[in-house]
């Protein structure tokens, strides 16, 4: 058998994926359930020529890998729940300085400290709205191993893209368990590096001056050229402004430079969508469960399909809209009270046919509870 | 093949874990199939009855869990007290019959083996218990053959305990031929 097959757990799959995607600097500090990210990174960092750091707290942590990636690093830190609450600031920071960087949150049950060995997925919204201030994000998931690879890769390519912080929406499921990955060929998935300026030394360079194309080319800090760095709006050189129209400017570029582009950033797989009278939405985890009925319900002649997001912000609401434009009835699975069911009922022509099959008990969503949510809606009762 | 469901059920420290990675590892890597092994990580993973969950088959597993498995593993009593109503009917029930006391009416092959005896008396360290067990298993099931087990084992195991793994999961292979019927 080749050599690049594993039987790893979903949080190693991440660490091998950020280190394809030529991850060189990991800050973090442990937490259930994404101990196996960093305890993982611990080690394969340093064979592979690049730092590990432990922190003292999760706001060091994020901190850090800002810092990292502005000297010209692939950089992620990794945390669940508590520790993504005490990132949002310097997420914040990211966002408003266009810094490049990943952000893994292996989703626990919560608030607060919550559950920390129970998988749940509600934490979609914090991804979304847990930092102040109007803003645009990116935020990945997946359900399976070989996609839990391919997703990483495709933060860190965004990361790049879009000068953004990219978040990974896992789950405890996908994170703890084990199942075979077939680790990718060297440049069998394309990466996109660091668009570094070509502005010379000792020539002025406008750090936040985007070129023709929209882009804006990064000079490493603490290298040739000298220049700003500030959470408050800022203009081309870097530097403090209130001015109106350099506020309105970069608020405006901040979201439209995601808004612009989500059906270049969505990701999603579809399952006999074509003929479907009941479609499933689902991601992470839960779309294993998902996916469990559809098939097992198509076997019988059923007309069901699954939608599976990878991609749930920027959200695809015009994909959801077209997909769903023909279902009777829609049905939403995840582990939470209902978070990208308001999502879907906002792109749907009908949000009157959109359910929710959830489950918050801090266990594991199982096909049963998705069957019983399908009988009900065929009258059928439980 | 038809999908196999395990669970693996014992107490910390007994390589309950260990075994059912290895075996499905196994599966994966040495005999082209497709495995998913999973855990309890809550509370009961700290004291009490802990468990792991393997699925092994030849096409897609989307569910991890096992919920009805057709071969259980217990390896002591508080295990088997808690996980035994969970099996197939008819199923393969493995239990040890030092800690475990069956019951009659358990609709099973229930499989009572002197696996720590025999792992005492043959090799003198209760160490390699999990992996005699697992020779025992794949014995009983034909799930996955020795040598990929070994094949897993060699790229676990420190040099110097390889030989007693060896010995322990053959001692159980053999001690599985036994108790089939």
């Amino acid at each position: 058998m080749s050599k690049n097959v594993k039987f790893i757990q979903g949080n190693e799959v991440c660490v091998e994926a950020a280190l394809y995607a030529g991850l060189d600097f990991f800050a973090g500090y442990p937490i259930t359930p994404s101990t196996e990210i960093a305890e993982h990174m611990s080690l394969r960092l340093p064979q592979t020529g690049g730092k590990f750091l432990q922190m003292e707290d999760e706001i060091a942590s994020i901190c850090a890998i800002v810092g990292a990636s502005l000297t010209g690093h692939k950089v992620m830190t990794a945390t669940s729940g508590p520790g993504f609450s005490l990132m949002q600031e310097g997420l914040g920071y990211a966002i408003m300085t266009e810094i490049p960087c990943v952000i893994v949150n292996v989703q626990r049950g919560g608030p607060s400290t919550g559950l920390p060995t129970g998988p749940s997925q509600g934490d979609v919204y914090q991804a979304r709205w847990g930092v102040h201030g109007d803003h645009a994000i990116i935020a990945l998931t997946a359900s399976n191993h070989q996609d839990i690879f391919s997703i990483t890769v495709d933060a860190f390519n965004m990361a790049e893209t879009y000068r953004t912080p990219v978040i990974l929406l896992f789950d405890e499921v996908v994170g703890h368990m084990r199942e075979r990955l077939v680790v990718p060929e060297p440049e069998e998935i394309p990466l996109v590096e660091r668009l570094r300026t070509s502005v010379k030394a000792g020539v002025d360079y406008h750090p936040y001056l985007p070129r023709e194309d929209g882009r804006l080319p990064m000079s490493d800090f603490g290298g040739v050229h000298r220049y700003n760095v500030t959470g408050l709006f800022h203009d081309m050189w870097g530097f403090p402004s209130n001015n109106s129209g350099v506020t309105h400017g970069l608020l405006r570029h901040l979201v439209d430079k995601i808004k612009n582009n989500v059906e270049v950033i969505t990701r999603f797989k579809e399952y006999y969508l074509e003929d479907a009278e009941c479609i499933l939405i689902s991601y992470g985890s839960s779309a294993r469960s998902a996916l469990h009925v559809m098939e097992n319900r198509r076997s019988r002649g059923d007309r069901i399909g699954l939608l599976e997001l990878q991609s749930l912000w920027p959200f695809p609401y015009e994909l959801v809209r077209k997909k769903c434009a023909n279902a009777k009835h829609i049905v939403v699975v995840e582990m939470n009270m209902g978070q990208v069911i308001r999502a879907v009922k906002r792109a749907v022509d009908h949000p009157d046919r959109v359910v929710l099959a959830n489950r918050i008990d801090g266990f594991f969503i199982n096909p049963t509870d998705i069957k019983n949510i399908l009988r009900l809606i065929q009258g059928k009762g439980v | 093949m038809e999908r196999c469901r395990l669970v693996f059920s014992g107490s910390g420290g007994q390589g309950i874990i260990t075994a059912a990675v290895i075996l499905a590892e196994a599966a994966v890597l040495h005999e082209d199939l497709i495995a998913v092994q999973s855990q309890a990580y809550g509370p009961e993973a700290r004291g009490g009855a802990s468990r792991s969950d393997v699925i092994i088959a030849d096409s897609e597993i989307r569910f991890p869990k096992v919920t009805q498995p057709n071969v259980l593993v217990c390896l002591t009593q508080e295990a088997y007290n808690k996980f035994y109503s969970i099996i197939r009917p008819g199923g393969l029930l493995l239990t040890d019959t030092r800690y475990v006391r069956t019951w009659d009416k358990v609709d099973a092959r229930q499989r009572e083996v002197p696996m720590f005896q025999t792992v005492m008396d043959r090799i003198g360290n209760p160490v390699v218990l999990n992996i005699l067990m697992l020779g025992v298993l794949i014995r009983l099931t034909e799930i996955v053959r020795p040598e990929s087990i070994m094949k897993v084992l060699e790229t676990r195991i420190p040099p110097d305990f390889l030989e007693m793994n060896r010995k322990a999961l053959y001692l159980g292979t053999e001690l599985g031929s036994s108790f089939i019927s």
